[in-house]
């Protein structure tokens, strides 16, 4: 990891009050979440919080439904049982269209980028919702097709220069390697200037220095934008370093939740994820 | 093109989002335009711009119809000759009973207005279905639209023949649709459509809509996920397909055929502006034009070759050889460029920008 970024990090989560200046009041509710697929059951009866400002860790062994648990909080899966509290208002279940609305994005495990499109316009779908434009408007490209239009180019760029991608903002995304690729989702999800940001892996299949980068990166957006992220990932360096807190989840069950230093030290975590090293 | 891209810098982002961003490639589509508008009508012969620009004009027009729908938004269409009918019967039926004061472009308009309502109708299926089953639902559209109209006598004003001839109508004491129309006027017509709808498409395809259209084509459950409804997405490109082919079939009528009749919106008509599509190149409104040329011209191309080296060949056998030239020519094409003519263009661009340099 980033020592200098790590060691600034520690010191802000170390403040006296036991809570760090930057993380404000619970924005986000998962209550008594239970999804089934046919007789699987993906999720059972979990609940925690997400505050403002933080970042969030989801942690577990593969199939421990993590991502199922992004999913539900996001819309796109309809959990059977439970509900999404946020930013005062309960969602049972929540839909794709309102976590959008709200400010909530996110990035997939699986990059799910359009790939057709250019770097430049996978970013500004991301700014979809802010476009008022009617279609006459943008038909003719005048008025507000017009103005909408320049005005969020000139957001997308900054999000272009914040991920240093300015080189293949023409670029189909198609043709990029993996690490940009992944570099350009976080974009699109930032375009959208969200209030939650679900990240789901965002370091899988990176080498060392990507890490590095998407490290920073994720860093830079939750301080410099106060942004909170919820984040799955399989790094523990990472996840123990980046995260204010971490749910541990286990065949669909809360098994820990707690700082990265509770976490660390929880037994059950120990034996079911996190292993001890042999001597 | 003999320019050069590199050391085209823009210094703000309006520059950049032009339509054109490249100064070259702005002039030379402007001197297009007035080739097309003023030098053709003017020195081109009768035959060369009553039967040949004003249908490749006017199929165009269809086929950047069809590339919204499919190049853009994903959505494969068979429906395309059923949803020009409707363009055609509708407009038949405004310009035969409003007022004579009105402007003639109204009942063309009004056509690709019923055609929308009606691709909008036909678009429904599209939430639940996709790829080659949206195909077959839109293929029902083209057999219905085709019945309806042909069953349903109030369309053509009750005519016995079924079959009427296009209204005469003028602009400016011209004669501009049915037969007593010269060329030059019909051709002025048509191309004054083509230019505002490719305008309109292009600025479709660089707004909010042809973005959220591409991202449902690329992939849906992100797209519905950062907050594109599909519904609204894919009916909206239902719509806007079904008007330009409505506005395309209402023209194919007035302007070309002169006759309002369901044989020339039949499923061969489908197919040809599908091909055009392919052709040409998808998610393109260049590859509109190209594929719409090609379609159009191969096959009187083809017939011509023989005469050309004196070599007398028998019209059948002419006949069946254009068939088969022309359905290799399109497999050889799928199988080399299946991105169509537009991406052949852009890749003799890219050649020549290097040239005569490998690297």
């Amino acid at each position: 990891m980033n020592d200098t970024a790590s060691t600034a990090r520690d010191s802000a989560s170390t403040d006296p009050g036991g809570k760090p200046g930057r993380i404000g009041d619970v924005i986000l509710r998962v209550e008594n979440i239970t999804m089934r697929f046919g007789g699987v059951k993906a999720i059972s009866d979990v609940s925690f919080d997400i505050r403002k400002g933080e970042v969030r860790s989801i942690i577990g062994p593969n199939g421990a439904g993590k991502s199922s648990m992004l999913n539900v909080v996001n819309g796109f899966y309809q959990p059977q049982e439970g509900s999404i509290w946020y930013n005062g208002k309960t969602y049972s279940p929540m839909r794709p269209h309102d976590a959008a609305s709200n400010g909530i994005a996110r990035t997939f495990q699986n990059i799910a980028l359009f790939k057709g499109m250019t770097t430049l316009d996978n970013i500004m779908t991301g700014r979809i919702l802010k476009q008022k434009a009617s279609l006459l408007e943008q038909a003719f490209y005048i008025g507000r097709g017009r103005s909408e239009e320049l005005e969020h180019r000139e957001f997308v760029e900054e999000v272009i220069d914040f991920l240093e991608i300015q080189a293949i903002r023409k670029t189909p995304v198609g043709r990029l390697p993996y690490g940009l690729q992944k570099r350009v989702e976080l974009g699109r999800a930032l375009a959208a200037q969200p209030t939650l940001l679900l990240l789901d892996e965002p370091m899988a299949g990176m080498n060392l220095e990507e890490k590095e980068d998407m490290s920073r990166f994720i860093i830079d957006v939750n301080e410099h934008f106060g942004t909170t992220i919820a984040l799955i990932e399989h790094d523990m360096g990472v996840v123990m370093d980046l995260s204010d807190r971490v749910v541990v989840l286990d065949h669909g069950s809360l098994l820990a939740d707690g700082t990265p230093d509770e976490v660390r030290k929880n037994q059950a975590v120990i034996d079911a994820y996190l292993g001890v090293a042999h001597d | 093109m003999f320019y050069r891209e590199a050391g085209q810098f823009k210094t703000s982002y309006a520059a950049d989002q032009q339509m054109l961003p490249i100064p070259m490639d702005r002039y030379f589509v402007i001197g297009v335009v007035l080739v097309a508008a003023i030098l053709i009508p003017a020195f081109g012969s009768q035959y060369w711009i009553e039967s040949i620009m004003v249908p490749v004009l006017i199929l165009s027009i269809a086929a950047m119809g069809l590339n919204i729908l499919t190049g853009y938004a994903g959505q494969l269409s068979l429906g395309t000759g059923g949803f020009m009918a409707a363009g055609a019967y509708m407009s038949y039926k405004v310009a035969t009973n409003m007022p004579d004061f009105l402007p003639v472009w109204i009942p063309v308009l009004v056509g690709g207005l019923f055609a929308a309502a009606v691709g909008i109708a036909f678009g429904l299926p599209s939430l639940r279905i996709k790829g080659f089953y949206l195909a077959v639902a839109t293929l029902a559209a083209q057999f219905f639209l085709l019945w309806l109209f042909q069953s349903i006598p109030w369309f053509v004003n009750n005519s016995v023949s079924g079959v009427p001839s296009a209204p005469p109508t003028t602009i400016l004491g011209y004669h501009v649709t049915g037969a007593q129309a010269i060329p030059e006027a019909k051709y002025l017509f048509v191309l004054t459509f083509v230019v505002i709808l490719a305008i309109i498409a292009r600025n479709m395809a660089r707004s909010r809509v042809g973005r959220s259209w591409m991202a449902i084509r690329d992939m849906d459950i992100a797209a519905e996920l950062i907050g594109i409804r599909p519904l609204q997405t894919k009916l909206s490109a239902f719509a806007i397909s079904s008007f330009y082919c409505g506005v395309a079939g209402a023209l194919w009528s007035f302007c070309y055929i002169n006759t309002v009749e369901p044989t020339a919106f039949d499923i061969g008509r489908s197919f040809d502006v599908l091909f055009m599509v392919i052709i040409g190149g998808l998610g393109s409104v260049l590859g509109a034009f190209l594929g719409a040329a090609f379609i159009f011209l191969l096959p009187i191309f083809l017939n011509n070759v023989p005469g050309w080296f004196g070599l007398e060949i028998a019209t059948d056998i002419v006949a069946h050889l254009e068939f088969m030239i022309f359905g290799a020519a399109i497999i050889f094409f799928l199988i080399v460029e299946p991105h169509g003519l537009a991406r052949l263009w852009q890749i003799a661009k890219e050649k020549l920008r290097l040239w005569p340099f490998p690297h």
